[in-house]
């Protein structure tokens, strides 16, 4: 392969990557950062090396033995719970040589056996098994040969991430305010689960224009006109408008809360859920009244919530609830893994209702979710045009800001900036 | 009878053959790669499904399951409107396509409707990517005024993830 030559390629500029100038109203983030095969090198590092990454919900492992297999932070990990009904999560690689261990995306087992030389692990990760184990004499610490788990693992509220980072703050600390919108979630939906059914795709475009998109309000309107159109083809009144307020939750964490004129499973009613489930679900909001009074129901069911947790994972409750993590595989490039979560024990029609508000918007075949990955493509082509080298994200500096602002953006970048370049936040 | 007008006459749904069904199929074929998407709706049911599974749930169920696409008739009539639009900017300018259809099987009428399985390769180019959709087609079948129509057409993934082909943008 002979190398290429491109010059259009934005090498990192000397000076700073992400520029705020708070006395003009001016926020600027250089397009090299979505560019340079240096500066993703640099996050590879400096971010997913030094973060909590999220791998999975407990739910997908109910039973001991249970596990699932995927790629966390470009590294292949499986999450598996253990005898004690522990979350484990363990490098996927054999101890001895090296092999694959965990070879399926999902089951359960007792037993991990690596199918080349027959060595078998635990679902402690503790080696079990060596074929001809007197062929080591008695010098080799056998004890010492177990699975290697992934240096930090913590889970709240069910989710479950991990750190590369031994020295990593708790899982707590790094979630700073965005612990209690898990909790608005967790606490609405109640016995929730990662229901079946997977989207990974892929998009040609740097990875942090899902993390700005994910939170992006301004965009809506103009992109998603065919959506929109769909929902008041359905008997939708769109006329009342978004309404909220979008918010830095720290550690580069920052959420979009707004109330909109859709319905919500749980728990606020309208037309498109039909007659039969407007009993069902003035109950599970009685339900949440109850439990955690008028002030906090009103916000778990009437108010939506797009949430960013630094680096990569979105949290979407909206018509349905989205939980997304990307990762990118090159500057110009990432995957994408996307699941639903729902109450475990939820009335049919009112599944299927979530299923419908999903699919309808979002996913590889849904009727959004395919014009953010052309939208996100366009940019990344954008970028390689070259001429211009700034992009800007200054919307609602000037105010406090709206959902429809950027300032959830800049408080990503703004960690984003400290932990690639060590600028102060 | 132009090259775009779909199903030859047929009786009924237990004299359908192979050959009628290939017909069938080719000439949807050849209206989706044409994008005569009015022409092509009209080949489903009034209460037709379209519904395209999860790679990593192949027998996943609309109804619990999440899916990549799961369409009744009202749905699939504004995916149509949707890609009609110059605003489905995944797919303004339209892809090219080519959709190829093989191995029809006719399976034992039930009731009056024949399933039918059969294989596909669609290929579809955009600017300078290439992709392909592999998978199976299941197809119910009906005869409606003398016409094959489409009750349900269930398009399975064979690819382990849409990693390579990004989002199911087009019709499968
Ligand atoms: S590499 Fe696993 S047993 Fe040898
Ligand atoms: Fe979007």
């Amino acid at each position: 392969m002979t190398a290429t030559f491109d010059p259009t390629r934005q090498l990192a500029p000397s000076g700073p990557l992400v520029e705020e100038d708070r006395e003009h109203h001016r926020f600027r983030v250089h397009r090299s950062t979505m560019t340079s095969p240096e500066i993703h090198a640099l996050e590879l590092e400096r971010v997913f090396g030094h973060s909590w990454l999220y791998v999975g919900h407990e739910s997908e492992i109910r039973e001991p033995g249970d596990y699932v297999r995927r790629p966390v932070g470009n590294r292949a990990v499986f999450m598996v719970r253990n005898k004690a009904g522990e979350v484990k999560v363990f490098h996927n690689s054999c101890s001895h040589r090296g092999a694959v261990v965990c070879r399926k995306d999902s089951g359960n087992a007792k037993v991990f056996q690596c199918f080349y030389h027959a060595w078998s692990f635990d679902t402690d990760g503790k080696l079990v098994g060596v074929p001809d184990r007197e062929a080591y004499g008695d010098g080799l610490d056998f004890g010492a040969l177990g699975l290697r788990p992934v240096a930090r693992v913590e889970s709240y509220r069910g989710f479950v991430f991990l750190s590369y980072d031994p020295d990593i703050m708790g899982l707590v600390d790094y979630l700073a305010g965005a612990a209690e919108y898990l909790d608005l979630v967790v606490d609405a939906t109640g016995d929730a689960e990662i229901i079946r059914g997977t989207n990974e795709y892929a998009i040609d475009a740097n990875w942090k224009l899902l993390a700005e998109n994910s939170i992006d309000g301004y965009h809506a309107v103009p992109t998603h006109d065919t959506y929109f159109k769909y929902l008041v083809s359905l008997g939708t009144d769109l006329s009342g408008g978004v309404a909220g307020t979008a918010k830095s939750l720290g550690n580069g964490h920052a959420v979009l809360e707004y109330a909109a004129p859709w319905g919500r499973p749980v728990a606020k009613w309208e037309p498109l859920f039909g007659e039969d489930s407007r009993e069902e679900i003035g109950r599970l909001r009685a339900d949440l009244v109850e439990k955690y009074g008028e002030a906090r129901a009103r916000r778990m069911a009437d108010t939506n919530r797009n949430m960013l947790i630094y680096p990569n994972l979105v949290i979407n409750d909206i018509m349905a609830i989205t939980v997304r993590t990307f990762m990118p595989t090159s500057a110009d490039r990432m995957e994408v893994t996307a699941w639903e979560m729902a109450p475990r024990d939820e009335l049919p029609q009112l599944r299927q209702r979530r299923l419908d508000s999903f699919l309808t918007f979002l996913g590889p075949g849904g009727f959004a979710t395919p014009d953010d990955i052309e939208a996100l493509e366009s940019c990344q082509q954008g970028f390689h045009s070259g001429g211009l080298e700034w992009n800007d994200l200054s919307r609602g500096m000037a105010r406090d800001p709206l959902a429809n602002d950027e300032e959830q953006m800049r408080a990503f970048w703004r960690q984003w900036n400290s932990q690639v370049t060590g600028v102060e936040r | 009878m132009t090259a775009l007008e779909p199903a030859p006459v047929v009786t009924g749904v237990r004299d359908v053959t192979r050959a009628d069904v290939e017909d069938f199929l080719y000439a949807e074929a050849e209206l989706l790669d044409a994008w005569e998407l009015d022409t092509w709706i009209a080949l489903f049911t009034a209460d037709c499904r379209y519904v395209v599974p999860c790679n990593d749930t192949p027998e996943g169920d609309p109804t619990r399951d999440l899916v990549l696409i799961d369409d009744n008739a009202l749905r699939l009539r504004s995916r149509v409107e949707r890609l009609n639009s110059r605003k489905a900017h995944r797919e303004y300018p339209h892809s090219t396509t080519s959709h190829q259809v093989s191995n029809v099987r006719l399976r034992p009428v039930e009731g009056e409707e024949l399933p039918v399985v059969a294989e596909f390769t669609v290929w579809r180019f955009r600017g300078e990517r290439s992709t392909t959709y592999v998978g199976r087609y299941a197809y119910r079948l009906r005869v409606v005024d003398g016409h094959l129509r489409i009750a349900a057409k269930r398009a399975t993934l064979a690819m382990g993830s849409l990693r390579q082909v990004a989002d199911v943008a087009i019709i499968l």
